[in-house]
């Protein structure tokens, strides 16, 4: 981690009280607003602290294995016949997702905070998994909370959280996904405020999560740009990344938002399309509201009560997205754009049979737009691909879908 | 003067405290709630917390979760909510009635027009959970124009300079929370009640009502004689659960506990 605003960076929301524009915020329950202070002091005295940033660069590098690799796809570039296609290799972080970047740091924050328990929520059960890693190395408490559909769609996941010494707990109300997962660890929380970290692996939920967590995934973004910068000589054009609570897409695009000539794309997930409604796409198709302690887009009726969502991916079925996808939305600084689930296994078997690289069900989101997008580019312009995470986890989804091949 | 600052005022006259139970409007169905709220005023309610079922309850234990996700089902929401509180006001013009809910229905509506469906509606509080007063001043600045209370939480850990703050944007009363956690939870301690009250009081003059923990006579008797109001919700909302099968079985044990509550409060 360096500084927070590098040189000459003049993009700095949110402002003290977590606005991006209209959007973030703090909208919780009275209940919650000593726990959200105290994290925010902690974070704000960590966030510039030497040797806080030097523990977590350590670990970064020791314990996550960074940097990452930006990859040159070039056989798969290729095919598509337009832009060069990098990918940015998130899967190979230990845990085999970007998640872990956050947990690691959120994880440090806990242990200064002297808490020793903490709670997550999980979809795929990759941040799940990244929590419950670092809670064993640091020899600490581990709830996860997991909605119960997602459960059963992610018993991989699930095995390997038990095996870290985690709890897993089903969560059965609702749509038993991703948002009754948050509201459930939320009620933990709440609950258990004297001993308890809540890390939350998106950039949503309640000032100052969508800004801390976006600060610990910026490392993405940083080192996209340096690694570019020294493959070819110049920035990107354009950078790709699914959207869900859009953690993996912030990373990315953060640390590039004051360059102007890079554009940004974050792909929801249409799910069956978004014109059937059965879609997880809120910035696409959704309207801004209050959930989870901020103000962001969502997918609510006219009475304001949360849609069931649809996505192939747990990893994006979630019917928000964090405040500040919000902001770069609104201000046309980011363009957001959906891929339905039949689209998504395009690009997975796209990826893994071009370069040999199995992707996330999430990822392949973003792999799919970019088959949309480099043949409308030039050659020599350049394509940076967040591939947040690798599919091992999601064979089961895709045999279910699909039947085993032959 | 406003329908629950003159409440209060009375009952203070009396030397009584307010006996406000929470119900969740719609539960076990939409029938079944305006004839429960005339019951309750009957049993002894002074004010009613009328909830505004919500998908998404982060602050609720799992009894009134359910309740909101059997209101769901017959898909009551913020509108039909206000429907209903007209439908009340036909035959009782005088027991106060706060919608408690959470935020985003009324962001959906927006906040102008739900003030004005609010002032229709004859409402004269809104509890909003998720929306602490640094959030609020855009929603209370419509609410006070037209004489609606916004009544804000105190929780266990909320220090004086909170509870200054409330006090300056709140009005109507303050609400309690007086365990750490969820609705429904846990054992109400009378000790650190008492503490906590004597600073709250120490920060405010709004009349404190307190809530969580309250589930039978014996609790509500010992917060009467703490706080000005006495709020009970899960434990009523426990009796529509018991008799799904038999809802006239739920209303005459909702108005049992009630009555038994108003008489251990005024013994």
């Amino acid at each position: 981690m360096t500084e927070k605003h590098p040189q000459g960076h003049k993009y700095d929301m949110p402002d003290a009280r977590g606005h991006f524009g209209p959007y973030g915020g703090i909208f919780v329950a009275e209940t919650l607003m000593p726990a959200i202070t105290e994290l925010n002091e902690a974070y704000q005295r960590y966030l510039d602290d030497p040797e806080f940033i030097a523990e977590l660069d350590a670990d970064l590098r020791d314990y996550v294995g960074r940097p990452s690799p930006l990859y040159h796809a070039q056989r798969w570039s290729e095919h598509l016949g337009g832009a060069q296609v990098y990918l940015k290799r998130e899967d190979l972080n230990h845990t085999g997702a970007h998640k872990v970047n956050n947990t690691v740091g959120q994880a440090l924050l806990a242990k200064r905070m002297g808490k020793t328990r903490i709670i997550a929520e999980t979809g795929a059960g990759q941040h799940g998994v990244a929590t419950a890693t670092v809670a064993a190395r640091l020899g600490l408490e581990c709830v996860v909370y997991m909605g119960s559909v997602d459960v059963a769609r992610q018993a991989l996941n699930v095995y390997r959280m038990k095996l870290l010494g985690a709890t897993v707990v089903p969560v059965e109300s609702g749509s038993k996904t991703l948002k009754d997962a948050l509201n459930e660890a939320l009620r933990d929380w709440v609950t258990n405020i004297d001993n308890t970290f809540y890390i939350i692996g998106t950039v949503a939920g309640p000032h100052p999560y969508p800004a801390m967590v976006r600060d610990f995934q910026a490392v993405i973004g940083r080192e996209s740009k340096q690694q570019c910068i020294d493959q070819t000589g110049r920035l990107p054009d354009a950078l790709v990344a699914c959207v869900g609570g859009g953690s993996n897409a912030i990373g990315l695009f953060y640390p590039f938002i004051d360059d102007k000539s890079v554009k940004m794309y974050g792909v929801e997930a249409a799910g069956d399309g978004v014109e059937t409604g059965r879609h997880s796409a809120p910035l696409c198709a959704g309207r801004p509201g209050v959930l989870h302690g901020n103000r962001t887009y969502l997918m609510a009726d006219d009475d304001g009560e949360i849609i069931e969502t649809h996505s192939i991916s747990a990893g994006l079925d979630y019917p928000g997205v964090g405040p500040e996808h919000a902001w770069l939305k609104d201000t046309g600084r980011a363009n957001y754009v959906n891929i339905t689930d039949d689209e998504a296994l395009a690009g997975f078997h796209a990826l893994t049979r071009m370069e040999g690289i199995i992707p996330a069900l999430e990822s392949s989101h973003a792999l799919a737009y970019t088959m949309k997008l480099a043949p409308t580019m030039r050659k020599d312009e350049i394509i940076i691909v967040n591939l947040s995470g690798r599919g091992d986890k999601d064979m089961h989804t895709i045999m279910q879908r699909e039947g085993i091949a032959e | 003067m406003s329908r629950l600052a003159n409440k209060f005022a009375e009952l203070k006259v009396s030397g009584r405290k307010a006996l406000i139970p929470f119900i969740t409007a719609g539960d076990p169905f939409p029938e079944f709630t305006v004839p429960l709220l005339h019951e309750m005023v009957a049993a002894g309610a002074d004010v009613i917390e009328l909830g505004v079922p919500f998908s998404d309850p982060m602050a609720d234990g799992p009894v009134i979760q359910r309740a909101s996700e059997r209101a769901l089902a017959h898909r009551v929401g913020l509108r039909k909510v206000l429907k209903m509180a007209i439908e009340f006001r036909k035959t009782d013009q005088t027991t106060p009635l706060v919608l408690m809910g959470y935020l985003n229905p009324i962001e959906m509506m927006g906040y102008e027009d739900f003030a004005n469906a609010a002032q229709r509606a004859d409402i004269d509080g809104v509890l909003t959970v998720d929306l602490p007063p640094e959030e609020s001043e855009a929603c209370v600045a419509f609410l006070r124009e037209r004489g609606i209370d916004q009544i804000f939480l105190l929780a266990p850990n909320s220090d004086a300079e909170r509870i200054t703050k409330m006090d300056t944007v709140g009005s109507g009363y303050l609400y309690y929370v007086s365990l750490k956690g969820v609705t429904g939870a846990g054992h109400l301690n009378t000790d650190d009640v008492k503490e906590r009250l004597e600073l709250i009081r120490a920060n405010t003059d709004l009349p404190v009502g307190v809530g969580f923990g309250v589930k039978d006579a014996e609790t509500a008797k010992t917060v009467a004689n703490l706080a000005d109001g006495v709020v009970v919700g899960s434990a009523l909302i426990s009796k529509i659960e018991a008799s799904l099968d038999d809802p006239e079985q739920a209303k005459r044990d909702i108005v049992a506990l009630l009555k038994s509550m108003r008489e251990a409060m005024d013994s």
